[in-house]
């Protein structure tokens, strides 16, 4: 569906799409997420600038949404819930990351900061997307089908209503920082 | 060395603030992994031939290697970075992170090796399931996918036990 704010199409797309992954690069740089430091010391839970600054994103851009659909000025982009391939590419996910040390827009933006190791894994990355395009058909047949709901929401799973979902969200969130903001004092002064 | 660094949740709203543009302008959620698999479809292309990477399933119809919103998304967060690490003046070359260094030693071949292996893998994993940190788990988080949110917390579960198992013994500041 169109919808009324979305002037941007055509040609000027490929405009956009510069300005808008600028400022996106711009935003992970002075967001401390492209050091590896950063990104394995959140997994380590040493370090929560990972966190903080993923949930923030999920919570201010989803009220967002929520609001702009409400008013039919957004479409959902939702991706199938193929859930044996979710779990699986998740699971590698997690291993890649730490290894790597950046995740792929991380990575991206860390070559631009001088990371030798964030470029070499680049070139790590397009041999795997290669092998993955050398797969795709059997994966096709065999991975992505099994455990397939579709393009399911969480509040299509439930009778609850949309708002309180996200009305759920914003609380989850602010539990989960609160406790992240103890946690750290509590490092910082250790009895 | 913290210098450039703006607070965390100043940084998450902005992008939660571009997130809301991008779909509300272009119609488009905030996504990386497909750019790079476009980006080894060119590449591909010098290996494969125009024809071989037209015949890949993959490539004909999920990830054309061609330049479009996608792939200069990727390209302009490159140039974002690039220029915000120059005028903030943290550019500097490294090939061994610290953390890295106090748990494998200073050598860099066995960094560079380990960080091969990890893109291989991560990517991997980002095309299975359909999305990395960016598409799934901000712009697909936001929108309460259900593929989104198993992607989310199975990503982290996976790498706090990968974490803890390879750098547990580093110190713990």
């Amino acid at each position: 569906m169109h919808t009324p704010l979305a002037f941007i199409t055509g040609s000027s797309l490929l405009w956009a799409g510069l300005l808008f992954g600028f400022i996106f690069g711009v935003l992970l740089h002075r967001g401390g997420v492209t050091d590896f430091n950063v990104i394995v010391k959140q997994f380590l839970f040493r370090d929560f600038t990972v966190l903080k600054v993923m949930f923030t994103a999920i919570v201010v851009g989803g009220v967002g949404l929520f609001i702009l659909h409400g008013q039919e000025l957004s479409n959902w982009h939702i991706k199938p819930a193929t859930m044996l391939a979710v779990v699986l590419g998740a699971v590698l996910f997690g291993i890649g990351m730490v290894i790597y040390g950046y995740c792929p827009g991380t990575g991206i933006a860390a070559i631009a900061t001088g990371k030798l190791d964030a470029l070499v894994g680049f070139l790590g990355m397009l041999v795997g997307a290669a092998a993955y395009a050398l797969c795709y058909d059997w994966i096709a047949a065999n991975i992505l089908p099994v455990a397939d709901l579709g393009k399911k929401r969480l509040p299509e799973l439930t009778t609850l209503p949309e708002w309180a979902w996200y009305a759920g969200l914003v609380v989850l969130a602010a539990v989960v920082f609160a406790l992240v903001a103890r946690f750290e004092k509590s490092r910082s002064q250790p009895s | 060395m913290k210098t450039h660094r703006w607070n965390p949740y100043l940084v998450g709203a902005l992008i939660g603030v571009l997130s809301i543009l991008t779909f509300a302008l272009a119609d488009k959620p905030i996504g990386i992994s497909t750019g790079i698999a476009q980006a080894a479809g060119a590449c591909a292309l010098p290996v494969l031939g125009a024809d071989g990477v037209t015949a890949n399933t993959y490539w004909a119809k999920k990830a054309v290697p061609a330049w479009d919103y996608g792939s200069l998304f990727v390209l302009g967060s490159f140039f974002g970075a690039l220029v915000s690490s120059l005028m903030s003046g943290s550019f500097k070359l490294e090939s061994v992170p610290s953390l890295w260094r106090e748990r494998f030693g200073p050598s860099v071949g066995k960094r560079l090796f380990a960080a091969f292996i990890g893109g291989v893998v991560i990517i991997f994993g980002a095309r299975l399931a359909d999305g990395c940190t960016s598409g799934h788990g901000i712009s697909g988080s936001l929108q309460l996918a259900v593929s989104s949110w198993t992607f989310f917390i199975a990503m982290f579960i996976s790498g706090i036990v990968t974490a803890f198992l390879l750098f547990r013994s580093t110190s713990k500041s």
